[in-house]
């Protein structure tokens, strides 16, 4: 009676060697060569797939460092320089130093800034609300509050704050990916050079007004006055189209331009509160900022 | 079985208020702020400076490339500045301020109401005073006429249609301006004929107008070539696909222009106008705008001039009601909320409709719940609610596939759905995003 | 002028009609069948109807409360329209406990394992059924006895299971068309089954009431009736002898029911008419498929469900007609 079950197995025996042998001749024909460097390079890389370098994800980032076999324009902003030396000695290549930066955003204008002067029932999104209105207030530069740079960022390193309706960006999370620099239509948004404990001076305004009417629609907007372009030693100051743009890179954080502004435009972060006034207002830091 | 378009379309409430309304001349305002920029195109060139003093309809900014149009003064008095000035949308775009005093035209403008009748003119010289007369599209969308006058290469108009439909709820400018320039209506068509070099026009009328249908089709007996069509009332017959397919059966192919079919569509407005550029040497600088809504003293129409604060004309009706919620510029449909009155009256301000706070919000969108509405309302075939969730999942490639382009944005979709979704919205987005991936492709 | 105006994109008006509004004109369309089988089976029915839909409520406030936490949206009627539809698909003498665990079913697995309202593939109230008449066949098919002038303990077969059993046991159709009741009796409701499905004439009112106040379409009921009568036709001209006529299988069973109330539920049925055409032919073919050949008597719950699935499918490929597809001649 085991006649049945022995043909059982030998014909299932001969199918799967019959499969084996075609998957081998398949796998043999189609093979395609791969460098084996890209699974290498994509294992140094961080595997965020933000595409903060420019390139569909991680694995694209990798192909294309070896298809050029160079790192001219190719950064991995969330690995930073670490990561793109081990890259180099993969590849056998030398790695360009950059320097670390982090998002700001560049706009002031909370809700006691910047009235509400009418009000948008439209699609909760930045996108769409800049695509058909100049958003609530008088000021079509400013932010929309809408976070469509929070909804973009894989990293946690930008919410928006429900009590002034602007972004904030926690430092130490944010690298660079520059997700929300591209989802922000007001181009609000910029990566600056990390300074000691994430200090910074920025002009927290983007309003290309004449000094009027920026003022009328925001209190803390830039007029481009050029007082603190006057005040800086480092040229790092440049003022166009009524507006004042610090360089971060040439800014040695001096701090002088801040207290020459007429409208507070220019924000100091993360400095120690003057000495005097240093106990009271420790707890109030965060709001400064 | 009267005609109309085929597929999609819906039919809101018309709430014609003001239709019986003559028209009105609507008293020079103290200051006229003129965008350059009134019209679908580039911007035109401000060619006054801050000091000079202007005349009515001196021209005041000049055509900057082959879509745009020249732009004239509509008041005479000395430029207050060029400056930026709110815009419908709340950016603020460049205009000529213009500080009213007197009024008084430039000569060569025949102010009388006689009616022109002999055109002396050839195609070539009607389709040039066009141009120099700054006359655009009057339904809205403003797109410059002498353009539309003169078809690319190879291609030939055989009719013109002239669009007497007025789809839009609430706006009655254009069935005012039937009633009582259906005269100068049917000659500025004779001179579109004529620079079109065509022998027929049709002017479609939705039935909802039986005294303008009545009246423009008896003073049509004596022009040759021009009749009167009448449709059934359903929007968006005022789009102009639309409207060449429910008089002529034509349908526009996908991503091409009407002349593609042969047919050119002017609006009556437009063609008001062009009879009085051509005729009495008058260039655009004022149009009837309809002041209407359901809580204003008085709907009106009135004849305004460009540059002209929205405040003025709502003064004029009345007084701004209580409860104002928004204020459009335009109709229900397809208009803009305007973010405040002191927007000035464009070339393309077909009427001003105030909404109170009961209808004049958005109520809160539920999930969809697929019932397919928006898709059957559609008049150009799309799928609305897969094209909103493509467009809010930013799947660009597949949203151009399924024709996303092809949106008339006639708010028909975002109109009907239950769920309130904002589905034009959305779909705009995803019109602008894929337009820009087009562009780029270039 | 210091107003505060509202902007938004056009357009500016709406048609007016919301979700709720819809499943309130469902239900209302629905209630001359459901109070007509109130009359004929009683008190139970009532007590199977309201456990139903109070189950329904129940489970979906809980689940949007504690699991989903998104705000409660039980007020919008699809909650109860599901708990009527499921009841109107069970027997009137069932017990409670079935209906529980029905209602049960239906609004957790059938549609707030989906993600809630208009996520959901397949028919929640017909998810339910389907799982109950698995479950429970001897409970989910045993009728109260109606047609007889007192409503006793004992029970009755519908026509459609004295078709079915009596075919199997090979006895001649025109002995087994003996004890069924007749067309007229079937039409207004005369005789026993599940809650909804017995009165055909009031469905009928409910669809004439939809179609007036354009809930829904006629594309999907009557091409779900004509398809079932045209395939039982030719059926039944092939071999009158073997297979009922077509007024029959479209008077019985759930056939109305099915057709106009559950095949049309918007969420689980295609966008386009094109679409909804396609829809509706494969519950035709597939109800009488499974009726004439299947193991059941019924099958348009089985149908309308296969067909559910294939919904996002026809969805992705019959589109409408775009507007300018084609060249026309005569540009």
């Amino acid at each position: 009676m085991s006649e049945p079950l022995l043909y059982t197995v030998i014909i299932l025996s001969a199918i799967g060697i019959a499969a084996a042998i075609i998957l081998y001749l398949v796998a043999r024909k189609f093979h395609v060569y791969e460098d084996p460097r890209i699974d290498q390079v994509e294992e140094a890389l961080p595997a965020a797939n933000c595409g903060g370098c420019g390139y569909a994800g991680c694995r694209a980032f990798a192909e294309a460092i070896v298809k050029d076999n160079s790192l001219d324009d190719k950064y991995c902003p969330v690995g930073g320089n670490e990561v793109m030396e081990k890259v180099a000695s993969i590849m056998g290549l030398e790695a360009e130093q950059k320097a670390p930066r982090t998002a700001v955003v560049r706009c002031n204008g909370t809700c006691e800034h910047r009235p509400q002067t009418h009000n948008y029932e439209g699609v909760q999104t930045c996108a769409i609300a800049a695509l058909n209105y100049s958003g609530e207030t008088d000021c079509q530069y400013g932010c929309l509050g809408f976070g469509d740079c929070c909804t973009v960022c894989d990293f946690d390193a930008i919410h928006m704050n429900p009590e002034t309706g602007l972004p904030e960006v926690i430092d130490e999370n944010c690298v660079a990916c520059g997700a929300c620099v591209e989802a922000c239509p007001r181009d609000l948004i910029e990566l600056r050079k990390v300074m000691p404990k994430y200090r910074k001076v920025y002009v927290a305004c983007r309003n290309m007004d004449k000094g009027g009417p920026a003022r009328k629609a925001c209190k803390v907007a830039c007029i481009g006055c050029g007082k603190c372009e006057e005040v800086c030693k480092f040229d790092a100051i440049t003022i166009s189209n009524n507006l004042a743009f610090i360089d971060s890179d040439k800014c040695k954080l001096c701090r002088k331009c801040a207290p020459v502004c007429p409208t507070n435009a220019i924000i100091e972060e993360n400095f120690p509160p003057p000495k005097k006034k240093q106990a009271e207002e420790k707890e109030s830091k965060p709001a400064e900022a | 079985m009267l005609k109309t378009f085929k597929y999609g379309g819906v039919h809101p409430a018309e709430n014609k208020l003001s239709a019986g309304k003559a028209i009105e001349q609507l008293p020079l305002p103290k200051k006229a702020a003129v965008l350059v920029s009134q019209h679908i195109g580039a911007p035109s060139k401000v060619v006054v400076a801050k000091g000079d003093t202007v005349k009515v309809g001196q021209v005041i900014a000049q055509s900057a490339g082959f879509v745009s149009t020249n732009i004239h003064a509509p008041v005479s008095g000395k430029v207050l500045k060029i400056d930026t000035v709110t815009d419908n949308s709340g950016y603020k775009k460049e205009a000529v301020v213009i500080n009213v005093d007197g009024d008084e035209w430039l000569d060569e403008i025949d102010r009388s109401d006689t009616l022109e009748t002999s055109i002396n003119l050839d195609a070539k010289e009607i389709t040039d005073k066009i141009l120099q007369s700054g006359i655009v599209g009057l339904g809205g969308a403003t797109f410059p006429t002498h353009v539309k006058l003169m078809p690319p290469s190879g291609m030939k108009a055989n009719i013109l249609l002239i669009n007497g439909v007025e789809c839009e709820p609430f706006l009655t400018s254009d069935h005012r301006l039937m009633l009582e320039k259906g005269e100068e209506i049917l000659m500025g068509t004779q001179l579109l004929m004529k620079a079109l070099k065509v022998k027929k026009a049709v002017i479609g009328i939705e039935r909802n107008k039986p005294d303008a249908i009545k009246h423009l089709s008896k003073l049509a007996t004596k022009h040759e070539g021009i009749s009167v069509c009448p449709l059934k009332v359903k929007y968006p017959q005022g789009g102009e696909k639309q409207l060449i397919k429910a008089v002529t059966g034509r349908e526009v192919p996908s991503g091409a222009l009407p002349i593609s079919v042969g047919a050119v569509v002017n609006n009556v407005g437009t063609a008001f106008a062009v009879y009085e550029a051509v005729m009495k040497n008058k260039p655009l600088f004022e149009r009837i705008v309809t002041v209407t809504g359901k809580n204003i003293e008085k709907p009106s129409n009135f004849r305004v001039r460009i540059g002209t604060p929205v405040n003025e004309l709502i003064e004029a009706a009345g007084g701004l009601p209580e409860d104002t919620a928004r204020i459009i510029s335009g109709g229900p449909m397809m208009g803009k909320a305007i973010p405040t009155t002191d927007v000035p009256v464009t070339k393309g301000t077909s009427g001003i409709l105030i909404i109170s706070e009961e209808a004049g919000h958005r109520k809160p969108v539920e999930n969809c719940i697929r019932c397919g509405r928006c898709v059957q309302v559609c008049p150009m075939g799309l799928e609305p609610y897969l094209l909103m969730t493509l467009s809010e999942n930013k799947k660009w490639g597949k949203a151009e596939t399924e024709k996303v382009m092809d949106c008339i944005e006639c708010g028909s979709c975002s109109y009907t759905c239950p769920a309130n979704r904002p589905l034009l919205d959305y779909i705009r987005y995803g019109k602008t995003s894929v337009g820009q991936i087009i562009r780029s492709r270039k | 002028m210091n107003k505060t105006l509202t902007i938004s994109p056009s357009p500016h008006i709406a048609q007016g009609d919301s979700v709720q509004k819809i499943m309130y004109k469902v239900i209302f369309a629905l209630s001359p069948a459901l109070i007509w089988s109130f009359i004929v089976f009683g008190l139970p029915a009532i007590f199977v109807t309201a456990t139903s839909v109070l189950t329904c409520l129940i489970a979906e406030w809980l689940i949007q409360k504690f699991l989903l936490r998104t705000t409660p949206s039980i007020k919008d009627g699809s909650a109860i329209l599901t708990g009527i539809l499921l009841a109107m698909n069970v027997p009137g003498n069932i017990p409670l406990w079935i209906v529980i665990i029905g209602a049960l079913v239906s609004i957790g697995i059938g549609k707030m394992a989906f993600g809630g309202l208009g996520q959901n593939v397949f028919n929640p109230a017909l998810t339910g059924r389907v799982f109950l008449l698995i479950s429970f066949p001897v409970q989910m098919t045993t009728w109260p006895n109606v047609t007889k002038t007192v409503v006793d303990a004992t029970t009755e077969a519908t026509p459609l299971n004295i078709i079915k059993e009596g075919l199997k046991n090979g006895k001649p159709l025109t002995e087994l068309t003996n004890q069924i009741p007749d067309y007229t009796d079937l039409f207004f409701g005369n005789l026993s089954g599940s809650l909804g499905e017995i009165s055909t004439i009031l469905l009928l009112l409910g669809f004439g009431y939809m179609l007036i106040r354009k809930v829904i379409s006629w594309h999907i009921p009557v091409t779900v009736l004509g398809t079932i009568f045209v395939f039982t036709g030719v059926l039944w001209l092939a071999n009158p002898d073997r297979f009922m006529d077509p007024v029959f299988h479209i008077l019985t069973g759930g056939a109305m029911l099915g057709a106009i109330f559950m095949a049309t539920d918007m969420v689980t049925s295609p966008m386009t008419k094109k679409g909804q055409i396609i829809f509706s032919i494969g519950i035709g073919v597939i109800t009488v498929c499974i009726r004439t050949w299947g193991a059941y008597p019924e099958g348009i719950s089985f149908a309308i469900l296969i067909m559910n699935a294939f919904t996002p499918l026809i969805n992705n490929y019959i589109k409408p007609k775009r507007f300018g597809e084609k060249q026309n001649g005569k540009a």
